[in-house]
């Protein structure tokens, strides 16, 4: 693979301490995002999506946060490592963030337009004017109606699919090279969700900037992603292009949230979804975090945790299914007619029949 | 906005028109005579009516209190029982350094504990928070009459850095400087409350904007710390912080009046503890409508500076 990476997480485990004790939310995570791509990171809420990538710009709280180990590469320099005011020069100017919540995202006392001015004039050392000549151009392209006059309003006269394009203007103000989205269309509702949903889609073609999507919600992954990772209980335990993850997914908690995920073909009545829940990451499991809520466990996965397996050159899971020992098994049917869908469409290339698992990194 | 305030200033007759009845009620119902004050012991009961018919008081109750509307209407307060003085310009003279006393106390609290109880959010959990929080504690814990005799014993009675009472030196000119010198202690008396209370609720509610989301949107934009203070945290604590405010200013009218007698200030206070004493009627109506005033327009002028700070109050 050639490397044009404009981000590089590497090993990355962050611990909290809690009065109960150390909540181990994100245990060792790698993956990267390339120039351009947008790159989803699904999982159920807890999973430690938004731990990793709020560490990315370091706003976890000082007080309680521990890094335990890792990396975060950003054109060379580990942020985990640089000072605060050199972070100060990266957040909302390199890397900038929306969050789920625009209802409560925006100061409630500073007109709109000031608001997304702002980084402007604490990046790029301009004037006032050109400040607010480039957030008018800004709220022009993110679909605010009436630039000028919205300029003057406070957050409370906007709507939240808005106050949402009002984030979104705020983060890409300083033309960022990584956007991160932390479930942005969320608190939306449907109809708001998808103009968001077109509106980053458009954005991400005119700006070229590379987006980590953040989402629990992979109908939103197919919209959106190149690449999608899928966090579980702190891990990435499966990594692939889009078309890989749906259409030829290989670990079993993928499954099942492909399996949980509605589609829109008749027919399909109760929609599935994983039993229990995650585990608790005061005391995370031994071996597979998955195990005990997964009806493909095998007696290993109860004591040892699975290597990362290699699918493909940019398809990874961690799941001892993919040992060249384990058991041949069939996934679920929603999953299976996944997979025969994707064939018929792309006969001949073949590229999705099983492999035969070749570790490429153990730990546990 | 305008309109607004007109409609408050209205509303606010029948309130202060309540406020009147009731004062006057209680003053009735309390036990006791104001002439019992203007006579001899040994007068006879043809001289003590003659005394009351001329202070007023043989009239039925409502007749006294129609008169004494009507007359303070018309800017006429009655008049002083002992002295025979007109109340009104008693009241003006006294007005002037209780305004003085409350004003400095209140601009000195506001100073100090607006920058404490920023610093104290800021160093949350550490020994500064600690200490600031310890020492707020024992500020709105401590009574005023306990803290004021404790410095006047220390820094008057033991130290003579400072008078022990009045407003100027006795024969001395009231300069500027000689009023300054007379207040520090009273204002410190007056202000411990307000310094600790005002700095807990600052500290408290600058704690919960640090936490909002839109703080959280300041840091990702790449601000630096002073500008996320000064822009977003600030002016955002300072909302519920107004109504702080709108508690302080009838309370601090209450506690002039302790502060007043123990530091011998010839403000409102004083005098009102002097009218309670001597049962001057018509100067504690006087005082208690004044205070009713200064209440119900701290309250106005509080709904005034929440819609002033913040964008999502309109007054229509
Ligand atoms: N500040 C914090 N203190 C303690 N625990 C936290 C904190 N922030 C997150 N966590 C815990 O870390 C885990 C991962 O959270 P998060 O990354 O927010 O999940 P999600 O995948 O839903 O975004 C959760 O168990 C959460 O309770
Ligand atoms: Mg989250």
């Amino acid at each position: 693979m050639e490397n044009k990476a404009v981000l590089e997480v590497k090993d990355l485990a962050i611990s909290f301490r809690t009065f109960e004790g150390k909540v181990q939310a994100v245990r060792g995570v790698n993956f990267s995002l390339n120039k351009g791509e947008t790159l989803a990171i699904v999982g159920e809420s807890g999973s430690g999506k938004s731990v990793s990538t709020k560490a990315i710009n370091q706003l976890l709280p000082k007080k309680n946060t521990l890094i335990e180990r890792g990396e975060i590469l950003f054109e060379g320099k580990d942020l985990l490592k640089i000072s605060e005011k050199e972070m100060q020069a990266v957040r909302g100017n390199d890397i900038a963030m929306i969050f789920q919540d625009p209802m409560t995202s925006l100061n409630p006392t500073m007109q709109v337009g000031k608001q997304i001015a702002e980084p402007i004039i604490a990046h790029k050392g301009v004037s006032k004017e050109e400040a607010k000549e480039k957030a008018l151009e800004l709220m022009d392209l993110v679909g605010i109606r009436d630039p000028k006059e919205s300029y003057k309003n406070y957050p409370h006269q906007f709507s939240g699919g808005m106050r949402q394009r009002v984030m979104i203007a705020i983060a890409l103000a300083c033309e960022p090279k990584i956007l991160i989205a932390d479930e942005p269309t969320t608190a939306l509702d449907v109809t708001i969700q998808a103009q968001i949903l077109d509106l980053m889609n458009k954005l991400k073609k005119e700006l070229d900037t590379s987006i980590i999507f953040i989402t629990h919600d992979l109908g939103v992954v197919a919209q959106m992603a190149d690449r999608v990772a899928v966090m579980y209980a702190g891990q990435i335990v499966e990594v692939g292009t889009a078309d890989e993850i749906f259409y030829n997914p290989m670990h079993p908690y993928t499954w099942g949230l492909l399996a949980s995920m509605p589609t829109l073909e008749v027919g399909q009545t109760d929609l599935y979804t994983i039993p229990g829940s995650p585990p608790n990451l005061l005391h995370p499991p031994e071996g597979d975090a998955f195990a005990a809520r997964n009806a493909y466990a095998m007696e290993i996965d109860f004591h040892q945790e699975p290597d990362l397996f290699k699918v493909s050159d940019t398809h990874y899971a961690k799941t001892w299914l993919l040992h060249p020992d384990a058991p041949d098994v069939q996934p679920p049917l929603e999953v299976q007619r996944r997979k025969e869908k994707y064939q018929s469409l792309f006969s001949g290339q073949g590229q999705f029949n099983r492999i035969g698992g070749e570790a490429i990194g153990s730990r546990g | 906005m305008k309109k607004y305030i007109i409609k408050r200033l209205l509303t606010a007759i029948p309130v202060l028109l309540m406020i009147s009845i009731g004062a006057f009620v209680m003053m009735n119902l309390a036990p006791g005579d104001p002439t019992d004050l203007y006579v001899t012991p040994d007068a006879t009961p043809l001289q003590v009516e003659a005394t009351r018919r001329a202070l007023g008081l043989d009239q039925p109750y409502p007749v006294q209190y129609i008169r004494w509307l009507t007359r303070a209407l018309q800017g006429d307060l009655g008049i002083n029982y002992a002295t025979r003085y007109p109340v009104l310009p008693i009241l003006v003279s006294r007005i002037g350094p209780t305004i003085v006393l409350m004003g400095a106390t209140l601009v000195v609290s506001y100073l100090i504990a607006i920058p404490l109880g920023i610093l104290s959010a800021r160093k949350h959990g550490t020994w500064v928070d600690n200490l600031l929080t310890g020492g707020a504690f024992v500020g709105v814990s401590i009574p005023n009459f306990f803290l004021g005799l404790g410095l006047i014993y220390i820094f008057s009675v033991q130290l003579s850095w400072f008078p022990t009472g009045g407003m100027s030196q006795l024969g001395g000119e009231s300069s500027f400087l000689s009023v300054i010198h007379h207040l520090v202690l009273p204002v410190t008396v007056l202000s411990a409350f307000y310094i600790a209370n005002m700095t807990r609720y600052m500290r408290a509610t600058m704690i919960e904007v640090y936490g909002e989301n839109y703080i959280r949107t300041a840091t990702a934009k790449g601000l630096a710390a002073e500008v996320i203070l000064t822009r977003h945290g600030i002016r955002n604590a300072l909302i519920p912080v107004i109504t702080i405010i709108g508690t302080d200013l009838p309370r601090l009218v209450g506690g002039a009046i302790v502060t007043e007698q123990i530091f011998q200030w010839p403000g409102l206070g004083r005098l009102t503890i002097m009218a309670i004493q001597q049962r001057e009627y018509p100067m504690l109506m006087a005082i208690t409508m004044l205070s009713a005033v200064v209440v119900l327009l701290a309250n106005l002028l509080v709904d005034i500076m929440y819609a002033v700070v913040d964008p999502r109050i309109k007054f229509d």
